[in-house]
């Protein structure tokens, strides 16, 4: 395990699209949930502990090399929004290609084969996690750290929030972090004698109803 | 698609010059520059005038709308399967140079769906005089100013000034009403571009869009030959 490989999958400048996208913020600050950094704040927490924890649940069954197929099958099942699902496809695809090129792989290869117009994110992430010679609780970090840290910078941008506020928030979302880690790398090690079914498929329905409405809007700043 | 190829190896990653089944890609043209200079009216005069001798489609990178696809829809200088609209984050510089996947992807979906083509426009969303397209994205850029924005913009220099492949100074037709210099604007341009091409156009009058025109066809036979 390189602990530098992880600062580069990790890092938010590296190019796999995730800057177009605000992880349901957008949609939040125009409800009116999110208005400054304390509920910018519990909104990334519950996206932590929803789809953060499914996607690094994902992240960490696919960088212990579960059948990428049957991962995203089951990310859809836990994605009831149709947006969601493009969005998380698009940006799969994105990914893919930022990690072929980075950490060429036949397993990569093959997934662009099995997957042209993408994959779910957290199963592509889980499998360049592999790739760049990580294992699953790095890929489960990193699932889980993108879950919030997308939202954050969004935030930022839309309400022009204080950056270090925002950076703040994330600060003090790291040790549950860990645990939603730990149960994703927990519930991920279940998969190969159980299948799928033991990843976990906590959503927050709000998220969902969000970027339905969002998808629908004609002027907006982020793609979901 | 990709059901119809026969290659078994899967799509290509970055600015690979021949396409999964062995055919040469489209040649990819950015167009940048600030806000208002010109760059979708220039993209849809450079339409107008190639679309009957090549096959053509448009990739643009609005900030928060769709503004510059409806356009060029409304426009109808191309069916509207050929324009294709990528969403930025508010960042357009960043989805043309530091994070081009939505636009790879945006390129190679137009070859896949209505090729084969010979030229992809790639529009940035109005930014700054930094932006610049990566070379991972397209081949050729255009740098689109305009005479009312300041005519010291060229001698500002700056990225897109300095080494985009043509610099066009567009809305020649306003100089008298704005007051611009445009023998000045020529001189300092020449100075900061060491032997770069610069077009003075106006899309209102004159000659129009016909100088990047013939610019544009002079790459293209390059990339093909
Ligand atoms: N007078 C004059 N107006 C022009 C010329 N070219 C473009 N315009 C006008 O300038 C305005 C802005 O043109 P666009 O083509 O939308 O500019 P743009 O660079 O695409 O703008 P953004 O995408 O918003 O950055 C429009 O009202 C055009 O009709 C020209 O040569 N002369
Ligand atoms: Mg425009």
């Amino acid at each position: 395990m390189s602990r530098a490989a992880l600062l580069v999958l990790a890092d938010g400048r590296f190019p796999a699209g995730g800057h177009a996208h605000s992880g349901g913020a957008e949609a939040a600050v125009k409800a009116g949930r999110i208005t400054d950094a304390a509920t910018l704040e519990e909104f990334c927490r519950g996206r932590l502990h929803t789809a953060g924890l499914v996607a690094g649940a994902l992240a960490a069954a696919a960088a212990l090399g579960a059948d990428p197929g049957e991962l995203d099958a089951a990310a859809d099942a836990r994605t009831p929004s149709p947006a969601l699902r493009t969005a998380a496809r698009r940006l799969g695809r994105q990914l893919l290609r930022a990690a072929r090129s980075t950490w060429p792989s036949s397993e990569l290869d093959a997934l662009a084969r099995e997957f042209p117009k993408g994959a779910h994110q957290p199963v592509v992430l889980g499998l360049a996690a592999r790739a760049a010679g990580l294992g699953p609780e790095d890929a489960a970090h990193c699932a889980a750290y993108e879950s919030v840290s997308g939202p954050a910078t969004a935030t930022v941008r839309l309400l022009s929030l204080d950056p270090f506020d925002a950076t703040g928030a994330l600060a003090r979302l790291a040790p549950e972090l860990d645990r939603v880690a730990d149960r994703a790398v927990a519930a991920a090690r279940r998969v190969r004698a159980e299948g799928a079914d033991a990843l976990p498929a906590a959503s927050g329905p709000l998220l969902e109803v969000g970027a339905e409405w969002h998808a629908a809007w004609p002027v907006r700043l982020f793609a979901s | 698609m990709h059901l119809g190829h026969t290659h078994d190896g899967p799509a290509a990653v970055s600015a690979d010059a021949r396409r999964p089944d062995g055919t040469r890609r489209a040649l990819r043209v950015g167009l940048g520059g600030p806000v208002g200079s010109g760059k979708t009216a220039t993209v849809a005069a450079l339409c107008r005038a190639l679309r009957a001798e090549l096959s053509l489609a448009v990739v643009t990178n609005d900030i928060y709308t769709r503004e510059d696809a409806e356009f060029l829809l409304r426009e109808a200088v191309l069916p509207p399967e050929r324009i294709s609209a990528v969403e930025t984050g508010a960042c357009p510089h960043t989805a043309i140079r530091d994070d081009i996947s939505a636009n790879l992807e945006a390129v190679e979906d137009l070859e896949d769906t209505v090729g084969p083509l010979d030229l992809i426009l790639v529009e940035s969303g109005g930014d700054n005089l930094t932006a610049t397209f990566s070379k991972g994205l397209v081949d050729a850029q255009i740098f689109v100013i305009d005479v009312a924005g300041g005519d010291d913009i060229p001698r500002k220099g700056g990225p897109g000034v300095t080494t985009a492949d043509l610099l066009v100074v567009n809305k020649t037709d306003l100089a008298p009403y704005v007051g611009s210099d445009l023998a000045r604007m020529s001189a300092d341009a020449r100075e900061q571009r060491a032997g770069l091409p610069v077009v003075f156009q106006s899309l209102r009058g004159g000659d129009g869009v016909a100088d990047v025109a013939a610019w544009v066809r002079g790459r293209l036979a390059a990339w093909t030959a």
